[in-house]
């Protein structure tokens, strides 16, 4: 069971001081620091980032309980909020390790409207500021030096809470009575966009009108690059709906925000999300377990956009130090859980193998995959398990998952192609100079599956030939399938196999319908006439592999064994080192010379004088075989 | 495609068959006998007949059976003095030529075969002039012809030697008068020629993707129904595929394509409403039936039994069901192992797995030809007809010879070129080296004969006043367009 726990917390955490009475614990989700504020400040603030360089400590004055406390984007200026009026600057040197940052200190108190009360701000910049008001959000730009603010852009509005996307720097506000009206903003370098106003669909609509939608249900994350906003449906009695799910609304730079996503949950209770690895994770309180989700997955049996969780739920692998009650966690966007009792800050990790055997549809597995950050060793060992089980009906299992492969293969190759073409024709042409498309951990190619899967598998003993056959041309279909041109070595691997079966016939076959001849050590142009070419190189090929009896089997099959150079074979066969074999080879072209010429001995031309020397040396005068005598 | 010109001649042939006469009357080669004899079974006098296994026709009178028989063993016998390694092989006689054949020790097989003649009717009430034409049958044809007799024999029985073990020789001449006796009449010695002596498979011309595709599905249905041991599939009575070796392949490859085939070709061009149309089993459409077996899976009386068939395997033989199965004009041959016996519950697991993917696969391939043919232009009659062959994967087309049916394969050109064309492979056959003759007939026709490394080629150019540079010029010209395709190996 310890095995199936597909979600992780990060060995190596960030810790800080723990949440007590004499130390208040800030988040920042924009830089994701932790802020210890010990005494108000007074006896020190020690802020933790996600890798050690970040981490700053600092003193000052305690001038009163400290709300909200967040740096600039890369930590130039400190904005620490302690009334629902006003809110302190303060700029940073952070070149010593400790600071009293009283005397720089400015405190800003003339917001636009003035019995507003802060309900929170968000740095979008190094110095730009966004404060959102219980009656409207302003967008400042911040000059430490002259200690002044600058308004850029206000606007006013009724506004019972908002949430920030430190990622897409959007900014959604709740208005309306129920609050289920959502507001967003967009923020780029000095200017703020109103984005379209969308309304969230309640479960039941209160009479009297009141707050209906809680902050706690909403959460705004970008999966597969798109920014979606969360909504966390609970179930109600009253309306028809037996278990709560998340509904995901689509918010597109331009354009309309659309319902997109339905998770079912199937269960009631309190959750928590995070996003992890384009995946949508939904931790169940009460039960202890989380559920994944992945939006690209299409269910065939639901209803379009509406999703199952991936994987039966399980719970988290327990971390390596018992921790009192995971309950107190509090949960941020993507991909963070903090246990402020006890003083840790984890990055919530995926991990593969384990959904492997939780997953047995291997389509859909492998559409899971696919889709995840460090999926390629996973995905290799999941084409060697299903070739290693050679259960009943595996082949069409097989071909599925070759397609799936080398259709992410070939949408590489040909991105890659096409930025090759664009860069030959010039960089001049064009707006945006393209960019080079990345390879993933998805992108499986043929020198991988040879490498990691079909070069053991061929291999492996009590694996029948049959089956084996039947693999490699079912990569080689796909591969074709998809036009990629395939690599000799996997043509190699096919002579291979058949030649150690003595499946002559079907290599012909093979041959003949141009299978096997499209690549280039197989079809070298030779000035020979092309029907030999093909013979020609397999006998190459098997003897580069030192398959020096496989190579005369198959010269014989053809029947081309009176016209080889003996001496290619006799080079082989001596340097292999196995004088049996030498010996056989050698008796197989006296026998021929025999046959052809009634005389064992070889012609000058064939330049094998060394070879007899080797072959007296070896097994005496007396062993070679004398002409027949009539 | 370099062919080193070994020899280069130029040929008069005559054609002796101008009419001259309303009444003259021209005969065609004829089986005139066939017999097999074991010349160890009655070595003493008196006891010659046990040594004829058996003897067509069979109302021929006992003594005469026996003088033939004789006489044969004689001059095999006489023969094998000057060659012990190589008895005669025929006997040229004016009015008939016979052929010997040892396919098992001591067994032979002889071919008696009518010389074609002509009869000319004389004037006066005199009885008509008979002229034989001796020279105008091939030893090489007929010979293959005697060959295969045995090798169908022996797909479907296995070799003498194994009848002879499990029954005597009462089993073995039961078995041979069962076979031959059906067997003979499809024998149309007048239309054998070089095809015969190839011996050769039409392999369907195809593109790799479709080709993959079929493997992808002979693998499939080779593991999910594991007692099929081996797999051949055809498509329009050529060959694409074939888990069998070589030889196995070539005569189940005539059995089917001469006899098996010709004999179900009616339910394809039935009418929709015809009861030979097959049954659309529940929603699923497909039009998979089998060939041997069962006509109709859902006649509760049928009978689950198929033909078996002699494969060879390493030093023994193997003994296998041969189920065929076609949808639309693809076929595929399963065998599997006699020692199962099939079940009614087994031909459903096959039909319901089979069929569907068989009758998609058949319109996917029946699509890519058509587009291959689009892509190869317009079919329109070329100015010459050829043979090709292959030795080495047995290869062969030829649009010289019309679709085979069971009763007579139909050649386009005249008997007379198709001789030439028998006169060139004899000659082809005689060194090793690389070689191309061309023939000037009278009838204006060139005949073309190319031979390099394992093939074979044969031309036949209706160029009126082309000289041997021009035709020379044509036969490259033919071979860079022709054999660049993508289904022979070159």
């Amino acid at each position: 069971m310890s095995d199936e726990h597909y979600l992780e917390l990060c060995d190596n955490p960030v810790q800080f001081e723990n949440a007590s009475s004499v130390n208040n614990v800030f988040f920042d989700e924009a830089n994701k620091q932790v802020f210890a504020v010990r005494s108000g400040g007074a006896t020190g603030v020690v802020v933790k980032g996600p890798d050690d360089k970040n981490s700053v400590a600092f003193r000052m004055d305690d001038k009163g309980e400290v709300k909200c406390i967040k740096f600039s984007i890369g930590n130039k200026i400190l904005a620490v909020q302690r009334t629902s009026k006003a809110v302190m600057f303060c700029q940073m040197n952070l070149q010593c390790v400790v600071l009293e940052v009283s005397c720089l200190c400015f405190v800003f108190r003339s917001l636009q409207t003035k019995n507003a009360s802060v309900l929170g701000f968000c740095w979008t910049n190094w110095n730009e500021i966004v404060f959102i008001t219980d009656q409207g959000i302003e967008f400042y730009q911040v000059f430490p030096d002259k200690r002044s603010v600058k308004l850029l852009k206000s606007q006013s509005i009724n506004v019972n809470w908002y949430q920030y996307c430190p990622e897409t720097a959007v900014i959604l506000l709740s208005t309306t009575v129920q609050g289920n009206v959502l507001q967003p903003f967009a923020f780029r370098s000095g200017t703020m966009s109103k984005m379209s106003k969308f309304e969230i669909e309640l479960p039941v609509v209160p009479k009297p009108a009141k707050l209906s939608l809680s902050e706690r249900d909403i959460a705004m994350a970008t999966i597969y690059g798109q920014l979606y906003v969360m909504y966390l449906k609970h179930h109600s009695r009253t309306a028809n709906s037996p278990s709560a799910e998340v509904v995901l609304y689509h918010l597109p730079r331009e354009g309309a925000c659309k319902k997109s996503h339905v998770l079912k949950l199937n269960t009631t209770g309190k959750f928590a999300l995070n996003i992890v690895d384009n995946l949508v994770v939904v931790h169940h309180q009460s039960s202890q377990t989380s559920l994944i989700f992945d939006i690209r997955l299409r269910e065939p049996d639901c209803a379009v956009n509406t999703h199952q969780p991936v994987l039966p739920a399980r719970s988290i692998h327990p971390y390596r130090i018992p921790l009192s009650d995971s309950s107190s966690w509090s949960v941020f966007q993507p991909d963070i859980i903090i246990s402020a009792s006890e003083g840790y800050l984890w990055y919530l990790q995926v991990k593969l193998p384990p959904t492997v055997n939780l997953l047995q549809d291997k389509g859909k597995l492998m559409d899971f995959l696919l889709r995840r950050r460090d999926c390629k060793m996973v995905i290799l060992s999941v084409c060697s398990q299903i070739l290693e089980g050679g259960e009943k009906g595996s082949l069409p299992v097989v071909a599925t998952v070759f397609d799936k492969l080398n259709q992410v293969y070939k949408e590489y190759l040909e991105a890659e192609q096409t930025y090759t073409l664009a860069m030959e024709s010039g960089p001049s042409r064009g707006s945006a100079a393209q960019k080079r498309p990345v390879r993933t951990q998805a992108v499986i190619d043929q020198s991988d599956m040879y490498t990691h899967v079909l070069s053991a598998f061929t291999e492996r003993k009590g694996v029948s030939h049959k089956f084996i056959i039947a693999v490699l041309m079912e990569y080689i279909r796909s591969l074709n399938q998809f036009q990629i041109t395939v690599q000799h070595y996997l043509y190699e691997l096919v002579i291979k196999t058949l030649v150690q079966h003595n499946l002559f016939y079907m290599l012909h076959q093979f041959l003949q319908y141009h299978v096997l001849s499209d690549s280039k050590p197989l079809v070298r142009a030779t000035p020979q006439p092309r029907l030999s070419t093909a013979n020609d190189e397999i006998v190459e090929v098997l003897l580069s592999k030192q398959q020096v009896l496989g190579a005369l089997r198959f010269i014989r099959s053809v029947g081309g064994h009176d016209n080889v150079s003996a001496r290619k074979f006799l080079d082989a066969a001596q340097q292999t080192g196995d004088q049996m074999l030498f010996y056989t080879v050698f008796r197989f072209f006296q026998q021929r010379n025999q046959r052809l010429r009634g005389n064992p001995a070889f012609n000058p031309g064939e330049h094998c004088e060394e070879h007899v020397v080797h072959f007296k040396q070896l097994f005496g005068e007396q062993a070679l075989m004398k002409p027949a005598t009539v | 495609y370099e062919v080193s010109a070994a020899g280069v001649c130029c040929a008069g042939i005559s054609v002796p068959r101008m009419a001259t006469g309303m009444q003259e009357k021209q005969y065609t080669p004829s089986l005139l006998s066939f017999f097999i004899y074991n010349p160890s079974f009655g070595p003493r006098e008196g006891e010659e007949e046990k040594k004829i296994l058996f003897y067509h026709p069979c109302d021929v009178e006992k003594n005469e059976k026996i003088r033939n028989v004789g006489l044969c063993e004689a001059i095999v016998q006489f023969t094998r003095t000057f060659c012990p390694t190589k008895p005669a092989k025929s006997l040229h006689t004016q009015k008939n030529r016979q052929f010997f054949f040892e396919p098992e020790d001591n067994f032979w097989i002889v071919m008696v075969v009518r010389n074609p003649m002509i009869e000319k009717p004389n004037k006066d009430g005199k009885p008509p002039t008979i002229e034989y034409q001796e020279e105008e049958i091939l030893d090489t044809v007929y010979g293959a012809v005697l060959r295969q007799c045995y090798s169908m024999y022996k797909l479907f029985n296995g070799t003498f030697g194994r009848a002879m073990e499990a029954g005597g020789v009462e089993l073995l001449t039961q078995k041979l008068e069962k076979f031959f006796y059906r067997y003979l009449q499809t024998l149309h010695l007048q239309s054998c020629d070089l095809l015969d002596v190839f011996g050769g498979i039409s392999f369907f011309p195809l593109d790799k993707m479709t080709y993959l595709k079929i493997q992808s599905f002979v693998n499939r249905v080779e593991e999910s129904l594991s007692l099929v041991k081996y797999t051949a599939f055809l498509y329009n009575d050529q060959l694409i595929w074939s888990g069998l070796e070589q030889d196995d392949m070539r005569i189940l490859y005539k059995y089917l394509t001469t006899s098996l085939f010709p004999r179900h070709s009616e339910p394809e061009l039935a009418g929709r409403d015809s009861p030979l149309r097959p049954e659309v089993a529940g929603n699923l459409l497909h039009y998979g039936r089998f060939l041997t077996g069962p006509a109709n899976l859902k006649d509760p009386e049928a009978k689950f039994r198929f033909p078996k068939i002699f494969v060879n395997k390493e030093d023994s033989y193997e003994e296998l069901h041969l189920i065929v199965y076609k949808a639309m004009s693809a076929a595929a041959c399963f065998m599997i192992s006699a020692s199962v016996e099939l079940t009614r519950e087994f031909c459903e697991q096959l039909d319901s797995l089979v069929g569907p993917q068989l009758t998609l696969l058949a319109s996917d391939i029946c699509e890519q030809f058509n587009i291959n043919r689009r892509i190869s232009g317009p079919d329109k009659e070329p100015q010459f007809k050829f043979i090709y062959f292959n030795h080495m994967n047995l290869a062969e087309k030829s649009t010289i010879h019309m679709r085979k049916t069971a009763s007579v394969s139909l050649t386009s050109v005249h008997p007379d070129l198709m001789k030439i064309l028998g006169d060139i492979n004899c000659d082809f056959a005689r060194v090793d080296e690389d070689e191309e003759i061309i023939v000037k007939a009278m009838t204006d026709y060139w005949v073309v004969g190319k031979k390099s490394d394992q093939r074979e080629l044969y031309v036949i150019l209706n160029q009126k006043n082309a000289n041997l540079i021009e035709v020379n010029e044509e036969v490259k010209r033919l071979c860079a367009t022709q054999f660049n395709n993508i289904f022979f190996l070159d």
